[in-house]
Parts: structure tokens; sequence; C-alpha cells
């Protein structure tokens, strides 16, 4: 009997010790929640210009797609560039500060192997999209480029998923749903980007956070 | 005495060795210092017991450098992943027997 449970209790560190070496633990629900008000904000200030008609150029007497066109350099003149720019920033910034948090708390190093490994399994969607996003702005298909932020950072959620917590890939699937649905109703971009990065973010933090972090703070 | 109790390995017969061997079997190469805070042991101790399952064939030792400092890093070999498997299905077997 003492036997089997040595055993059981071999095998049962050997599953965390797999586990521990191959997956990066310290991701912090609150990185999401954080991540999800940032995008949250974003929108809200995105929302006029693109809803009420409020002028998207610095320089109002320009014609946007005959400029976008003809001079890519047009998209630093708009408002959204650097709305979208600054939502950006912000939430990789706080995301990063909850995640070193959480690693610090745990003792572990916040850059290490299976960090590496993740960032990279993230990276790679991600720099696809992005490069198809600037095709499609050179293009002036605005109405394409909330579905692809959604449909890319979902398939980089997927490809993640397996080298931190699992259930990432969930978060992942949704925000490809949503992204799909809103390829049919091109002119809802902005609250479908709200839901997914934003609504999404904050429910799976704050779900993650309870599953794993709350006992600890 | 039943047949999986010789798959037993006397090598993996210590939580700093399973430890060892279940971060190298998920990973293509672990540097000493990740197993080291991994594991939570010390620099001596580590390396008594990848000592032992060096001399047993089980893992293989790339000694290389970053810069100017030391980098030694360790894989499983065939053999070791072979002996670990049998290792495993060893203490299955033995939890099941006893169910």
């Amino acid at each position: 009997m003492n036997e089997q449970l040595q055993s059981l209790e071999a095998i049962h560190d050997i599953k965390r010790m797999m586990e521990r070496s191959s997956r990066f633990i310290s991701l912090s629900g609150l990185s999401g929640v954080g991540a999800g008000i940032c995008a949250l904000v974003g929108a809200a200030l995105a929302w006029p210009y693109i809803y009420s008609g409020k002028e998207v150029s610095m320089y109002p007497e320009t014609s946007l797609i005959m400029a976008l066109d003809n001079d890519p350099a047009t998209v630093f003149t708009l408002w959204l560039f650097w709305i979208a720019l600054g939502t950006l920033i912000a939430a990789v910034l706080v995301a990063f500060l909850f995640t070193w948090r959480k690693s610090k708390q745990q003792h572990q190093k916040v850059w290490d192997a299976t960090a590496r490994r993740m960032t990279i399994n993230l990276a790679i969607p991600l720099l696809a999209g992005a490069v198809l996003l600037l095709k499609l702005i050179m293009l002036s298909q605005v109405a394409l480029l909330a579905p692809t932020t959604l449909i890319f950072y979902g398939l980089a959620l997927v490809n993640a998923s397996k080298y931190t917590l699992g259930e990432i890939r969930y978060l992942g699937y949704c925000q490809l749903l949503l992204g799909f649905i809103n390829l049919w109703l091109p002119d809802a971009g902005l609250y479908f980007w709200a839901t997914g990065f934003g609504l999404m973010h904050i429910f799976y933090g704050l779900y993650m956070w309870k599953k794993y972090d709350s006992k600890q703070d | 005495m039943a047949s999986y109790l010789n798959n037993l390995n006397k090598v993996f017969d210590s939580r700093i060795r399973l430890g060892i061997m279940s971060a190298l079997m998920v990973n293509e190469s672990v540097s000493f210092n990740t197993l080291k805070e991994m594991l939570d042991v010390s620099d001596g101790n580590l390396a008594s017991h990848i000592k032992a399952l060096e001399e047993n064939k089980i893992i293989k030792v790339n000694k290389g450098f970053i810069g100017k400092k030391t980098n030694t890093t360790y894989q499983v070999s065939k053999v070791g992943e072979k002996a670990f498997k049998l290792h495993l299905e060893a203490l299955e077997a033995l939890i099941r027997s006893t169910k």
C-alpha cells in the first residue's frame, strides 16, 4: 500500500515538472482584465470618429482614400491611428506589469525559456496579421480591419496556448468566432472589436484570476 | 513477483532524478541553471544526480559557452527515454495492481 502511495506521488511530481518546464505559468489573469479595460477605453475614444462623423484626419481638407493610395504615410495624420497605437502600447504594458508581478510573487524569472517560447508562438500569427492589415489599410479596406485583427489574434492565442495556461485556447476560439461573424456585419466592426479585445479579455481574465491567482494574493 | 516490478528502475529512485527526467522529456535540452531553479536544489546536489544519470547513459551532456560563461545543457538519450517510459509504465502498473 505504501508503495502505491509513493508511486502516485512520483507520477504527480513528474506531471508537475513537465508542466512547469514546458509552459509559461506566470501569466496573470489580471493582465487580461487590464488589457481589456485599455481596449474598452480605446474603443470609446475611437467611437465618435467611426460612428458619428467626427473628422478622422488632422488635416480635414485631404481626401483620405486618395491620399492613402498615393502616400501610405498619410496614416500618421489620422487620429484613429494614434488611438490604436496608444491602446496597443497601454494594453501590452499593463498586461506585462501584472504578469511580471505574478512571476515575482512565484519567485520565477519572467523571461525564461517558457516565456520565450510562448512569445514566439504568439508573435508569428500576429506579425502575419500585421502585414495583412498594412496591405488592407493601403487598399482602404477599413471594414476588414476589425475582423482581421480578431481572427489573427484568435489564431495567435490558439497557437500560444500549448505553451502557457491551456484555457487561452478557448479565448482564441471566441476571438475567431467574433471575427468570422464580423466579416458579414462589417459596419459593426468597432463593437465586435470592443467585445473581443475588451469584454472577452475582462471575462477571461477574471475567470483565470479566480482559478489560479486569487488564492495567492 | 509480478514482472512489472523488474521495470522499476533504480536509477530513477529519487525525486530530483525524476524531476530532471520530467523536464528533459518535454524539452529538447535544458541548462544546468534552469534545472537548478526548477528543482530548487543546491549546485552540488544537482550535479551528483546528473552525474549518476550521465554515468548510466540516461542523459547526454553538451558543454557550451555563452560569451565567456560556460553553459552546460542536458538532453535525454534514446536509452534514457526508453528506460524512463518503462519506469513510468511500471509505476502505473503498480498503482493499478493494488486498486
